[in-house]
């Protein structure tokens, strides 16, 4: 039987995948970044999963503005990295897992989510930064990705609640997969960040500590931030924090923190991550 | 079972999203305004099409459904006069990189602050939410 074993929520600011990229996660402004994923790293060797559950949001590449799916879930083989501008990052094409990311999908619709289904598509940084983050540069990803894909660009968003409860929907569709395996879920972006107007720049320190809390805790209030809140104290952008709540749905009640890291700045972003555990 | 929240009012919802200072939230009213200018800036994630505008930004841009102001404003990189004709900078920041620029210093663009200033005040630890969440509340 296959099962959810370990959540992470973590950024997914692009910067640092050029960090990667380029070789400067030991330099004075990336070092103190990439020394708090150093844990998280050496946890994921150890742990090894089979495949995560990748929750991220595409920054207009697969989709652009003609088709806005809110929640798609992507069933292919495999997907390639995408040109975001500036020419693809030079990482490893995403293996898929298409068994369990179609056997999630009809899940999923069965149990009253109207999933959109992707058969191909490339992946931004929101998919690939997270995966550099805590895999670093290998030849071959050691993990098969079912990306997850919601809309937090066009509005409305999904609310907080509705992403909560996704989580615990795949959960249950995992669950019910025969094969044995290691299913990790992450959920991606944030923290707190504003990229355009003249408000940009954004950053609030105490607000994405309350969050974290509040992720790690064992009632489930964080589901119910309104979009306002997330908009008026952490940025237009830090919206992306609703991904985190599909994540935290999905490791049910009680949750044990195993490593969490913030800091500021990267980029014009809020840096933060955690990594938790099921504990009913 | 999930617990069931009130449902929002949408007018109010979206009322709510534009008493954000400084912010233009991509409402549908937004997308739907910006629709082409989003869609030219998606089509430079082709390298040829980023070689045939950096050869004559003006003709490519003609070869789109852009009013002359949204063309004026993305000649100029005029990024907040583009978010208030619909566009959204994940969109735009396809230009910001066939541009070469980086990310944060494109953003800096839309604020008072000069680049060095802005990348100050984020090493400083950001832009303060306080007196910067409300419109009409001014907290």
């Amino acid at each position: 039987m296959a099962k959810i074993t370990a959540g992470v929520g973590s950024s997914h600011v692009p910067l640092l995948g050029v960090a990667v990229d380029q070789g400067k996660w030991q330099d004075d402004y990336f070092g103190p970044i990439f020394k708090g994923y150093e844990w998280t790293r050496e946890w994921e060797a150890r742990e090894k999963p089979d495949v995560v559950i990748l929750v991220y949001n595409d920054h207009a590449s697969a989709f652009d503005a003609n088709i806005i799916p809110t929640f798609a879930i992507g069933c292919g083989e495999h997907y390639k990295s995408a040109d975001e501008g500036w020419g693809p990052r030079p990482v490893p094409d995403v293996e898929g897992h298409a068994d369990l990311a179609w056997h999630i999908a009809q899940s999923l619709i069965l149990d009253d989510f109207d999933m959109t289904i992707i058969n191909e598509m490339d992946v931004d940084h929101g998919l690939t930064v997270p995966l550099s983050m805590m895999f670093g540069q290998p030849e071959k990803w050691p993990v098969k990705v079912v990306p997850l894909a919601v809309n937090v660009v066009t509005y409305p968003v999904p609310s907080g609640n509705r992403c909560w409860a996704l989580g615990e929907a795949i959960a249950r569709a995992v669950e019910s997969f025969p094969e044995d395996l290691n299913v990790q879920i992450w959920g991606t972006g944030g923290m707190s960040h504003q990229l355009q107007g003249p408000r940009a720049g954004l950053l609030n320190r105490e607000w994405d500590n309350k969050f974290l809390d509040m992720l790690a805790s064992d009632n489930d209030d964080v589901r119910h931030i309104p979009h306002i809140e997330y908009l008026r104290e952490t940025g237009s952008e830090g919206i992306e924090m609703v991904m985190w709540l599909i994540m935290r749905g999905a490791l049910g009640k009680s949750v044990k923190t195993l490593n969490r890291h913030y800091h500021i700045p990267c980029s014009n972003t809020a840096i933060g991550h955690i990594v938790l555990e099921p504990a009913d | 079972m999930t617990q069931e929240t009130p449902k929002q009012n949408i007018h109010e919802y979206l009322a709510e999203l534009d008493d954000i200072p400084g912010t233009r939230i991509y409402t549908a009213a937004r997308a739907r305004k910006g629709y082409w200018i989003n869609q030219f800036a998606m089509s430079l994630m082709k390298a040829e099409n980023r070689e045939r505008f950096k050869a004559d930004e003006r003709a490519y841009l003609d070869e789109w459904n852009i009013s002359e102001e949204a063309k004026q404003a993305l000649l100029k990189r005029d990024y907040n006069t583009l978010l208030d004709l619909g566009g959204n900078v994940y969109f735009l920041s396809k230009l910001f990189s066939a541009d070469g620029l980086p990310f944060a210093e494109a953003v800096s663009t839309m604020t008072d602050m000069t680049w060095p200033e802005y990348r100050q005040m984020m090493l400083d630890g950001g832009r303060s939410p306080i007196g910067n969440r409300s419109i009409k509340g001014g907290y």
